[in-house]
């Protein structure tokens, strides 16, 4: 039989009707943030990354580079994230190169929402997507099924709505480089702490004009682990014992024999 | 059920398909918007409210999206969807535009929308109301439905929220009205629209287009939708 095997499908459907779930992929249950101000553009994002109830990795990155000076954070699925990002930074450099001009943050947001449309939300991708181009400052948000918007401050993830209760509680009209900084990082937190999906510290990328952009991986850590108080270790002769009894090698020869192993390897071979 | 999305259901008489159901997770713009003829062109007029289920994605949307100088549309159903067909619309005009070396007429745009709205209506859940004004036919309006079909009409509304204001455009529509008549018309329908469906929100705006062009109009709630009016 030559072609394509379409047996799979069979049986998956059978699987399916049995109700047997699909594997599940590591998703980052996410806070991320972006939020623009006078002079560029700042994104956030806290570091966890979970699979299913558990904690995949207490200290992962969301903050993706695309170019030198367009910065993404990613919620969803992780590797969808990563993947789509890596591509499109790709494709990014690429088009720079053959257009001998630096790249838009507007043509980066197109590739990611043309490329998410084909797959027709399969790629569970939801981006924030931030930078600084000779247009000026661009923030926006992609979702997985190919629709963007353009605001002054977003929020995506699990955490969002946290994480917008802050930025429409606080956020005021021509903020300065670290009024936005310290906004996006007070997002975050309220992400981190109010959310289930979110946690442990908070990342911050701040794209200015005219500068290099600067990633402050671990900005805020406000969940350290301290140093334990207590601990299980027992001193030794803490259990009490009523008799002692030393077996030596030569009282075990009574009952096993015992080979002494010599440096000839061809004797016998030992496993690690 | 099996596979993602999947929505079609086979009955005794047939598939049945719910062509408005949307995808999980999927933007949707849970709409009011409208666009009417009037005595020098057309006004178009939409809600700023995105929905992701129950949370608001976006409470200051632009539904009126330009395709070309003075073509554009109102987009209601998946955003995703939406925003796709536009951005293809938009790029084939504009080529049209450079090839024939004149701006293309309204119902060319149209007709662009329905062949894409058309030939993959069982992938797409838009409804789009398309309304441009060109030199020789003036202001013209079209509305393409769920189905793909392509209707030229003195007016038309569209979207969840348009279901309240029927019976109001209805009894206040009248042709040829000036523009100040057409702005309140709009305006008012879709403040109905708007206190009514729940999926509708947040500012309203406006675009008119003449011969002199297109010029924004923007209507806030905290101003009760008085203002601030135009914004270029």
């Amino acid at each position: 039989m030559t072609g394509f095997d379409f047996s799979n499908y069979n049986r998956n459907a059978a699987l399916h009707a049995k109700g047997v779930p699909l594997p599940k992929a590591t998703s980052t249950g996410t806070t991320i943030v972006g939020c623009i101000y006078d002079n560029g553009v700042v994104i956030a994002a806290d570091t966890r990354a979970t699979s299913g109830p558990i904690v995949a990795d207490k200290n992962c990155e969301k903050l993706h580079y695309i170019a030198p000076k367009i910065w993404c954070a990613g919620a969803g699925t992780a590797a969808d994230t990563e993947f789509t990002t890596a591509l499109i930074s790709s494709n990014v450099e690429l088009h720079s190169l053959s257009t001998g001009r630096p790249p838009r943050v507007i043509t980066c947001m197109t590739m990611l929402k043309q490329h998410l449309f084909r797959y027709q939300g399969h790629i569970g991708a939801y981006l924030v997507v931030a930078g600084v181009d000779p247009t000026g400052v661009g923030l926006y948000t992609v979702h997985a099924h190919g629709s963007t918007d353009k605001l002054p401050y977003v929020t995506m993830g699990s955490g969002s709505l946290a994480a917008m209760s802050v930025f429409e509680s606080t956020w005021k009209p021509n903020l300065d480089r670290d009024g936005a900084v310290a906004l996006c990082a007070e997002a975050i937190k309220a992400g981190i702490f109010n959310d289930l999906g979110s946690g442990s510290n908070v990342d911050v990328c701040v794209i200015e004009k005219d500068k290099p952009s600067q990633l402050l991986r671990n900005y805020i850590k406000p969940n350290e682990r301290g140093q334990k108080e207590r601990n299980y270790r027992f001193p030794k002769g803490t259990t009490a014992y009523l008799n002692e009894k030393v077996i030596t090698k030569e009282d075990m020869k009574k009952y096993v024999t015992i080979e002494e192993a010599s440096g000839d390897s061809n004797l016998m071979e030992v496993d690690m | 059920m099996v596979g993602h999305g999947m929505t079609g259901m086979l009955g005794e008489d047939g598939i049945h398909v719910d062509m408005n159901h949307l995808k999980s997770g999927e933007v949707n713009l849970g709409t009011s918007i409208m666009a009417i003829n009037f005595k020098d062109g057309v006004i178009l007029g939409a809600d700023s409210r995105t929905t992701t289920g129950a949370y608001i994605a976006n409470r200051v949307t632009d539904k009126l999206t330009q395709v070309h100088d003075t073509i554009w549309c109102c987009r209601s159903g998946s955003a995703a969807d939406t925003q796709a067909v536009a951005d293809i619309v938009s790029y084939h005009l504009n080529m049209y535009a450079i090839v024939n070396n004149e701006p293309p007429s309204t119902q060319v745009a149209a007709a662009l929308f329905q062949e894409l709205c058309y030939e993959n209506k069982d992938m797409l859940s838009a409804g789009i109301i398309i309304a441009g004004y060109d030199p020789k036919h003036g202001g013209q309006v079209y509305s393409i439905p769920l189905g793909g079909s392509l209707h030229k009409q003195p007016y038309s509304i569209g979207g969840s929220g348009s279901t309240y204001i029927y019976g109001y455009c209805d009894a206040n529509w009248k042709e040829d009205m000036t523009e100040e008549e057409g702005i309140n018309f709009v305006r008012n329908s879709l403040q109905e629209a708007i206190k009514w469906d729940g999926s509708s929100g947040g500012v309203i705006r406006l675009v008119v287009l003449t011969s002199k062009g297109a010029q924004r109009h923007l209507y806030l709630p905290d101003t009760a939708y008085t203002g601030p009016g135009v914004t270029n």
